[in-house]
């Protein structure tokens, strides 16, 4: 049903096209596409649907951050690739559990997804960190932390927003959310 | 130059916002002082870590927003590998199934234990043996009485068996059954005239019933010579025949007709008659009205009415040839011409009485 309104299988070179042009159709049709074969991989392997979903976001995040950097070259199909990326996280995320019981056959010939798991692996950590800070950080800095610096606002528009009698108290107030944040974040292990 | 100013100068700086000249004095003053330069880019780094992680926070609430659209529930019933029924059966209920089986084997366990079972097979078993092995011997000890029984004369008050006999040689010969003398201690002959004669039992057959008696009584003359011979075939069916013995004290005739050629169960060692047999006929001579002799009566009880059994004379003459010679003092010759075969049936058994012995046996 869902396949019908989301529309067929996206090309492999539409779909890096389309991650680069940031296009919500290309990546409902890529995430469409090819979920029911990583939920397939895992729930015959000792998964629930719920990790399915995570192993298979991670690899799509993957397989985005690759084609945004602009160093995703294809050297098999896309298919192929998701597929490696998915079945080398969930191998990882058995071993973590140990639970793994052998179900997973021949992985080393996808070793060479290895690298991406890896760096992904420690992008994570960095993301959670920092989301652990931001909540750690409270109103109203996060709100500041954010708006400054992810939404790009100018400091005279958060004075505004924030009822500030001036910028300087604006500036002083985010470099005073700037250097808890960072704290929080650095403090981290 | 506090903190707070050198932030804004660098923010300005990284974003791009400063004048031409004022950045290359900071670009000058970042070359000039690395702590700067370290703060610069430390500032770099994390506001970009910033940048991606909220990149990374909207990309993932995209994807669950497109997630969300998809049934996972049904997609997920499609590719599960469905197992067996006994596996699934299994997987959902093996803690019920585990309590039921452990419940019934206890169960299992405490009944045999209370009905004794548990302990007491082996005893059992071996009781059950013995009983086996006491039927046996009961059977045994029957089927030997049922085999006296033919023999004994329910008249006799001593331990003592009777059966017929007849001569086969005028020297003291005499044929009869063997189960008749079987577990003799003593045999004894007596002749139509009441005189006993001591016999010792010279040769036996018992495969085919059949016993060869010498008369070793000092006192015994031999007899005239045999009136009768022995016929080696067949004799046909319906043939005449009679029988002459001692069931009782004084002798009695009776007679019949052959009704088969074979014995019970098809045994062609015997045949069938219809002259009504009593115990102590046993080994008498059934002779057919040519006056031949043509088997040994052998008073089988069986459980058919009006029907008994006479050993083949074959077999009779067979044995007589087996008999080792040295248990002989001459060697045996048997009566090649008949007498009797030109008499009625009234002076063929005036006759034979002279020749026809109950056989008297004493047992230990």
């Amino acid at each position: 049903m869902y396949k019908d309104v989301k529309g067929s299988i996206p090309t492999d070179s539409e779909v890096i096209l389309g991650i680069l042009n940031n296009s919500e159709s290309v990546l409902k049709r890529l995430y469409v596409a090819y979920f029911p074969m990583v939920l397939q991989l895992i729930i015959n392997n000792n998964g629930t649907p719920d990790d399915a979903k995570d192993i298979y976001q991670e690899a799509i995040i993957i397989l985005y951050n690759k084609v945004k950097a602009g160093d995703f070259e294809l050297s098999s199909k896309l298919k192929t690739f998701l597929y490696s990326i998915c079945r080398r996280l969930w191998l990882k995320r058995l071993g973590q559990m140990a639970r793994f019981g052998g179900d997973i056959r021949d992985f080393n010939e996808y070793s060479p997804v290895d690298d991406e798991v890896e760096k992904q692996g420690d992008m994570d950590i960095q993301f959670s960190k920092m989301g652990v800070a931001l909540q750690l950080l409270g109103e109203p800095c996060k709100t500041i932390m954010e708006d400054f610096y992810i939404h790009n606002r100018s400091m005279q528009e958060i004075c505004e927003r924030f009822g500030y009698t001036n910028a300087d108290n604006a500036k002083t107030q985010k470099y005073k959310c700037l250097q808890r944040l960072k704290k929080l974040f650095f403090q981290q292990k | 130059m506090n903190d707070g100013k050198l932030l804004e100068e660098i923010e300005r700086y990284l974003n791009g916002e400063m004048e031409p000249q004022e950045r290359k004095q900071f670009e000058l003053l970042r070359k000039g002082d690395t702590a700067i330069n370290t703060k610069i880019t430390e500032h770099q780094e994390f506001a970009k870590l910033l940048k991606q992680y909220s990149d990374r926070l909207a990309l993932e609430n995209r994807l669950n927003a497109i997630h969300d659209e998809i049934d996972v529930h049904t997609l997920t019933e499609e590719l599960m590998v469905h197992p067996s029924v006994v596996v699934r059966l299994w997987r959902n209920h093996h803690s019920k199934i585990s309590v039921a089986a452990s419940i019934l084997i206890f169960a299992i366990l405490s009944t045999l234990f209370v009905t004794g079972n548990l302990s007491n097979q082996d005893s059992k078993y071996i009781q059950l043996r013995r009983e086996v092995g006491n039927l046996k011997q009961k059977t045994e000890s029957l089927n030997k009485k049922v085999t006296q029984n033919a023999s004994r004369n329910g008249m006799s008050a001593m331990d003592r068996f009777r059966g017929t006999g007849f001569a086969i040689t005028s020297n003291g010969l005499i044929a009869t059954n063997y189960h008749v003398v079987n577990g003799a201690d003593s045999v004894y002959v007596q002749n139509a005239a009441g005189k006993s004669f001591k016999a010792k039992v010279l040769y036996t057959e018992p495969e085919n019933d059949i016993a060869i008696l010498k008369i070793v009584d000092t006192s015994f003359r031999n007899l005239a010579p045999i009136p009768y011979t022995f016929k080696k075939s067949e004799s046909d069916l319906a043939e005449s025949v009679y029988t002459y013995g001692y069931p009782q004290d004084s002798p009695i005739y009776d007679d019949g007709k052959l009704t088969s050629s074979n014995g019970l169960n098809g045994d062609s060692l015997d045949y069938q008659i219809s002259i009504p047999i009593n115990p102590g006929n046993s080994g008498g001579p059934l002779m057919d009205s040519k006056g031949n002799v043509i088997g040994l009566v052998q008073a089988k009880q069986t459980q058919l009415e009006g029907v008994h059994f006479a050993v083949k004379a074959s077999y009779l003459l067979n044995a007589i040839q087996n008999i080792p010679s040295d248990s002989l003092n001459k060697k045996i010759t048997l009566n090649t011409k008949n007498t009797l075969s030109n008499l009625n049936t009234v002076q063929q058994v005036k006759k034979l009485k002279n020749y026809v012995f109950m056989v008297k046996v004493y047992d230990k």
